[in-house]
């Protein structure tokens, strides 16, 4: 005989990990070796967080710093856990929460192709147009543009165009103003 | 800083190899013992060891033990311990101890060999992606792949290993790295990039806290092995503390010994098997100092129902244990040396001093849930009880310099109910993961460390059949380890949770066919002793203190006796459960929700 499923496992939390979820725009400076990734996205994965979007690149060749921007959603209790275990990796020089942190510049880069008659290329031209998105490549049978903007602007081109093939960056983010993203501060002693 | 930019980048000494650089970072690094067991990948290594005489390799029959070992030898010492294992198998080994080391914050830096760089990912013979295996159970990782980063990857292990909160770090060497000739590069030469653990609390919170903690009146402080492993230094400032202000204390499972058990302000451990009035005093305090104690799910229970009416004072060296399971209105991150140091001047700089005033009634609710005797036990005449065994281990080792190692399950928490710490660093046990299999090779590792200290491994059968090939070991050392087995023939704690959770269905908890321990310890050349009735309790644990071997005790006790207290899962401090004969009867129901939880 089956065990019944309990349906409550409320005793497993508490009240405040059931509050409301926010959505925070995290950066990531780390050392670019080897792994570095795996260990963010390993933090993520292993303990259940989300990732809504994770962008990487180098921004220092000289110091092989690499910039990671995560967006991601969780409550406030989650969304510092994960700053705090962000900055407990040991290639990690620091932590930014853009959110919280103040204004901040948000962009994605998406590329998307259409592919129609005469009628349909014409029309997502005049679209193109009106958002700003750039031709980057045409054939008599297909376009494909490039736009870049915040992510629900380039939800919207997406949504009007609708296009055969989307590819998308995923957020950079940088802070307005003279804000600076600090590199670890080194302790004065071990 | 000044060091990096003063020292030389490289020690000019071409006629070093890969393998000779490693060990020489090792001696650097003051490391005295290796826990390990060869295989190609690593020969070199062996070979080199074998032509030196300042590192001492304790041969282990499994790497799982090894790992064990290393955690004995570093919790029983404060230092880091050592582990070297080969490629594959024996990296894929290590795992359960690295995690088990994590868990526990134990600083331990594991070597593994690794097949040639350029067959890393031709499915080699004996190859396995170490650094992708370990990532999750490691602190950190390395694979070491020029000979130029080998120094500097060793001496970067052990400051990772022991700074912050300490954890396990591995090191994969692949052979080719090791044979070819490297370059040296001094300890002091090497400060890591990014690693730098902030030690000291913001001032600010300090003052917080103590604006809190001298107006409590209904205070408890709760400490956990974070303030072990911040060193003997902090648990004498903790007792200075404690003191002063005359405030009861409770210790987590890993925080046992940090403060002396016999002192009257101790009121014993916390937790789902902690004392009546440790929980009572923790679910009804108004001020709560936790200092290196993460508010674990077996100490906080129902997280809703967690002393619900306190402010909360976390002292803690790693911040993401501040505000994960509870909402803190204190958090002080900082090392608890540091911490304490501090709290207590300023406790003094105030002129504080123990306010019996203000404190008297809790004191007096708090005598008054000792009155429960929540740890009591009844010993009869024909079986032998659990508790009665540890509790006369407990006091015929009294004049003895005593380690306690243990495995996971009943015995374990009976052990630490009922043995007395009254110092640190004497008590190893596996409270994060709840491995089994550890007791007995952490003891090997105390052993290797403190020759001449009784170290004694209080096990249960199960658990100890796990790593029991280290009798090997310690017949080959000569390391008088002592394996006290608490025999039930059941695996206990499961037992007891089938008992409560599962309407009494045994399903695979019996433990058949068990060995004749005795006849066991005899066959690797050890002593076996035995003792079935309570009259025999005494001469068998005199027996085993006499003799300076390694010796395996069956003390056959009572099968069907559960742990007391108990807070089932799912329910708070104050729905904790007295033994059978305090309660209406032995197996309440348990909610549905409380049995989701393990």
């Amino acid at each position: 005989m089956a065990q019944p499923v309990p349906q409550s496992s409320q005793a497993l939390f508490s009240d405040a990990v059931q509050a409301a979820e926010e959505r925070h725009t995290l950066v990531v400076l780390v050392d670019n070796e080897p792994g570095v990734l795996a260990r963010v996205i390993g933090l993520f994965s292993g303990r259940g967080y989300n990732i809504d979007s994770l962008t990487v690149a180098e921004i220092d060749t000289a110091k092989a710093l690499s910039r990671i921007n995560i967006v991601t959603t969780g409550t406030p209790l989650v969304i510092e856990q994960i700053k705090n275990l962000l900055a407990k990796l040991v290639p990690v020089h620091s932590v930014q929460d853009l959110t919280v942190e103040g204004p901040h510049i948000e962009r994605e880069l998406a590329l998307v192709k259409v592919i129609g008659e005469r009628e349909r290329l014409i029309g997502a031209l005049r679209i193109a147009d009106f958002m700003h998105a750039r031709l980057v490549d045409s054939t008599p049978e297909s376009f494909v543009f490039e736009m870049t903007g915040t992510t629900s602007e380039i939800d919207s081109f997406i949504h009007m165009l609708e296009p055969v093939e989307v590819s998308r960056a995923g957020v950079v983010a940088i802070s307005r103003g003279r804000l600076l993203l600090q590199e670890r501060e080194q302790a004065p002693e071990d | 800083m000044t060091a990096a930019t003063a020292a030389p980048t490289a020690v000019d000494t071409p006629s070093m190899t890969g393998s000779q650089v490693v060990l020489q970072a090792l001696v650097e690094q003051g490391v005295e013992v290796i826990f390990g067991y060869p295989g190609g990948a690593v020969l070199p290594i062996y070979d080199a060891i074998f032509q030196q005489d300042r590192i001492r390799h304790i041969l282990v029959r499994h790497e799982q033990a090894a790992v064990h070992a290393a955690e004995g030898y570093a919790r029983s010492t404060g230092k880091v311990g050592c582990v070297l294992v080969t490629s594959g198998p024996g990296a894929t080994n290590t795992v359960t101890g690295l995690t088990d080391a994590l868990m526990d914050s134990v600083p331990v830096v594991c070597l593994t060999g690794q097949v040639p760089t350029h067959m890393i990912g031709n499915d080699a013979f004996q190859e396995a992606d170490t650094v992708g295996i370990t990532r999750p159970c490691t602190k950190h990782n390395y694979l070491v792949k020029e000979s130029s980063a080998l120094a500097r990857a060793i001496h970067e292990a052990f400051h990772v290993a022991r700074s912050g909160r300490p954890g396990p770090v591995v090191v994969d060497l692949p052979k080719d790295i090791l044979m070819k000739p490297a370059p040296y590069l001094p300890k002091d030469a090497v400060r890591h990039r990014t690693y730098h653990p902030p030690r000291d609390p913001d001032p600010r919170r300090i003052e917080e806290a103590v604006d809190l903690m001298a107006r409590a009146e209904r205070p408890i402080f709760y400490v956990g092995g974070g303030v072990i492993n911040a060193g003997p230094k902090a648990c004498a400032l903790l007792q200075e503390l404690v003191r002063e202000t005359g405030y009861p204390i409770t210790l987590t499972l890993m925080g046992l010994g940090a403060y002396p058990a016999s002192d009257a302000q101790f009121i014993g451990m916390l937790g789902m098997h902690g004392t009546y009035e440790a929980n009572m005093a923790m679910h009804g305090c108004d001020v709560m100092i936790n200092i290196g104690a993460r508010f674990d799910d077996r100490v906080t229970g129902r997280l809703d129902g967690f002393s619900p009416n306190s402010k909360k004072i976390h002292v803690d060296i790693d911040p993401s244990s501040i505000n994960k399971n509870v909402a803190i209105d204190v958090p002080v991150i900082g090392d608890a040396e540091r911490t304490l140091e501090a709290l207590l001047n300023a406790w003094r700089r105030r002129g504080n001093v123990v306010a019996s005033g203000r404190t008297k009634a809790w004191w007096g609710q708090i005598a008054e849930w000792q009155t429960k005797k929540s740890l009591r036990f009844r010993q009869g005449k024909d079986t032998i009880k659990p508790q009665y065994a540890i509790q006369r281990l407990c006091e015929l080792t009294l004049e003895h310099d005593v380690y306690i190692t243990t495995e996971v399950g009943q015995h374990q928490m009976w052990a630490a109910q009922h043995f007395k710490f009254e110092k640190p660093f004497r008590w190893m046990t596996s409270g994060g993961l709840g491995t089994m299999g550890y007791g007995f090779p952490a003891a090997m590792g105390v052993q290797v460390a403190h020759p001449e200290a009784l170290v004694i491994d209080i096990a249960g059968e199960a658990s100890w059949l796990m790593n029991m090939q280290e009798m090997s070991t310690c017949i080959q050392y000569r390391l008088p380890v002592k394996s006290f087995i608490l025999n039930n023939s059941y695996m206990g704690m499961v037992r007891q949770w089938q008992d409560f959770f599962h309407g009494n269905r045994h399903a695979e908890s019996y433990m058949d066919s068990l060995p004749d321990f005795v006849k066991l310890a005899e066959a690797f050349g050890a002593v076996g002793l035995r003792a079935t009735k309570p009259s025999e309790v005494d001469d068998v644990i005199k027996e085993m203190l006499r003799i300076n071997k390694t010796v395996i005790v069956d003390m056959v006790v009572d099968r069907n006796e559960n742990v007391y207290p108990m807070i089932p899962g799912g329910a708070a401090h104050n729905e904790i459960k007295l033994s059978p004969e305090d309660e209406d009867g032995p197996h309440e129901a348990i909610s549905e929700e409380g049995m989701v939880l393990v």
